[in-house]
């Protein structure tokens, strides 16, 4: 199972507790995720489903590639890391 | 008498009551986050918007007077489809459809409200804000496609003025996309403010209305009709719902500046905060004032008891200057954390803090 696990920074505003889900791509990762948190879907994804401007995703310690559509995929003990990025302050 | 405002600005929202004594801020809320746009509805029901920076807009509600605060959705564009082209026309680049800002809020009907984004669609919600739907006759307009940014990279939907008389009847202001107008509560639109100029354009483009950038519309409570533009290039008036539109040059002592409010009874009766135009944009100078016309742009009063005089270099935006219903109260708030009340349409005014952060806007409301 894939985990995937937030920055504190976002705990401020909604709950986001890291969560171990099985899935083939961060899309597939994140849509698991937001069928039991939907209120993060917001604060990680622009209105195109696209990931934030200033939100950066590391998958299993490298930036997200496919930042459109999230189709990177995952190792069955994937680490999925989602924090706020430098950039946007 | 107003006793009460909504102060926005780049870390919260603080509410300011009026007191024995004097105002005084209240409430320091939503700290920590910029909060772009408030709005106070005749009920009571207190709206933020907040701009979070890397995690974006969020929209939040009070029903007790700002004591507590429930996220509310924010309104969304729709997927944008692959064959659309939606290009900004300066840079040939593409406009995300997303909220970038939360630019204006207006209450209309009874639960309608509307909402105003960079980059530049304007949203309706019929029921409290609890879903919004993007008004879509206005976002895929062909005249869309002049729009540009100014200020902010894309444009940006500011004013929103819900007719007294007709609900269905709203103008909006568009920096930069000049003055429009929907007769049938948002089904159509059209492009109006002739006589606007543009000295910023060449000249064979200088009135072009669609491209025309107005910092501020604001309109006349009991004479609708009359209606008053601070535009990048100078003041404007009009006096016939914003069709036309006429230039006032001889404002005193500058014709440069974002805000503008007009009294609720008194059609001849605006105030501005001028500036150095527009490569400074700072008080002339360094003295902060307020001006003000009583018959109609003719004349202009300098406004500045109780102003600093000396190297002030406070910048006030669009939203930071408000008027209340009492036309007697009007308040303003700067980039520098200053912020004025004055009980005597700007014969004086009172410094009630000048330790805010960066002021984005100013809004008295009906509090319990």
């Amino acid at each position: 199972m894939a985990s995937l696990h937030f920055t504190q920074n976002l705990t401020r505003h909604t709950d986001c507790p890291t969560a171990e889900l099985a899935a083939a791509t961060v899309a597939e990762l994140f849509e698991r995720y937001f069928e039991s948190w939907p209120a993060v879907r917001d604060y990680v994804l622009d209105n195109q489903g696209e990931v934030r401007h200033h939100v950066k995703v590391l998958v299993d310690g490298r930036n997200l590639r496919d930042r459109r559509k999230l189709m990177d995929s995952l190792n069955p003990d994937s680490e999925v890391y989602v924090f706020q990025a430098l950039s946007g302050g | 008498m107003a006793s009460r405002l909504l102060v926005g600005t780049r870390k919260g929202l603080f509410v300011v009551g009026r007191h024995r004594g004097g105002w005084r801020i209240d409430r320091a809320e939503l700290l920590g986050d910029p909060v772009t746009m408030t709005l106070a509805e005749p009920d009571g029901t207190l709206h933020a918007a907040q701009d979070m920076g890397h995690f974006g807009v969020k929209m939040k509600r009070s029903r007790d007077g700002g004591a507590t605060w429930e996220e509310r959705p924010v309104p969304q564009y729709p997927p944008k489809p692959e064959d659309v082209v939606d290009l900004d026309p300066m840079r040939n680049t593409p406009i995300p459809w997303n909220v970038m800002k939360v630019w204006s809020l207006e209450a209309g009907r009874p639960g309608e409200l509307w909402c105003g984004s960079i980059p530049g669609g304007l949203f309706q919600s019929t029921d409290g804000g609890d879903s919004w739907r993007l008004v879509e006759n206005l976002w895929r307009h062909p005249d869309r496609k002049f729009w540009v940014g100014g200020g902010a990279d894309y444009p940006g939907l500011h004013s929103i003025l819900v007719d007294p008389r007709d609900p269905n009847v709203v103008r909006l202001g568009v920096s930069c996309g000049g003055v429009w107008m929907t007769r049938d509560g948002g089904e159509s639109w059209d492009c109006y403010g002739q006589g606007l100029r543009a000295d910023y354009a060449p000249p064979d483009q200088a009135f072009e209305r669609r491209g025309q950038d107005v910092h501020r519309l604001s309109q006349c409570r009991t004479a609708p009709d009359h209606i008053w533009i601070q535009h990048h290039n100078g003041i404007f008036r009009s006096t016939d719902g914003g069709l036309t539109c006429t230039e006032i040059t001889n404002a005193k002592p500058s014709v440069f500046g974002f805000p503008v409010v007009v009294h609720p009874e008194e059609p001849n009766t605006a105030w501005f905060v001028p500036g150095k135009k527009d490569q400074w944009r700072y008080p002339v100078d360094g003295a902060l004032v307020v001006s003000r016309t009583r018959d109609g742009g003719q004349s202009f009063e300098v406004l500045k008891n109780g102003l600093p005089q000396q190297h002030a270099y406070d910048v006030v935006y669009r939203h930071g200057l408000d008027i209340a219903a009492d036309g007697d109260t009007l308040a303003f708030g700067s980039t520098t954390g200053n912020l004025f009340v004055s009980e005597d349409q700007g014969e004086h005014w009172h410094n009630v803090s000048c330790y805010l952060p960066p002021i984005y806007s100013v809004r008295f409301a009906n509090v319990a």
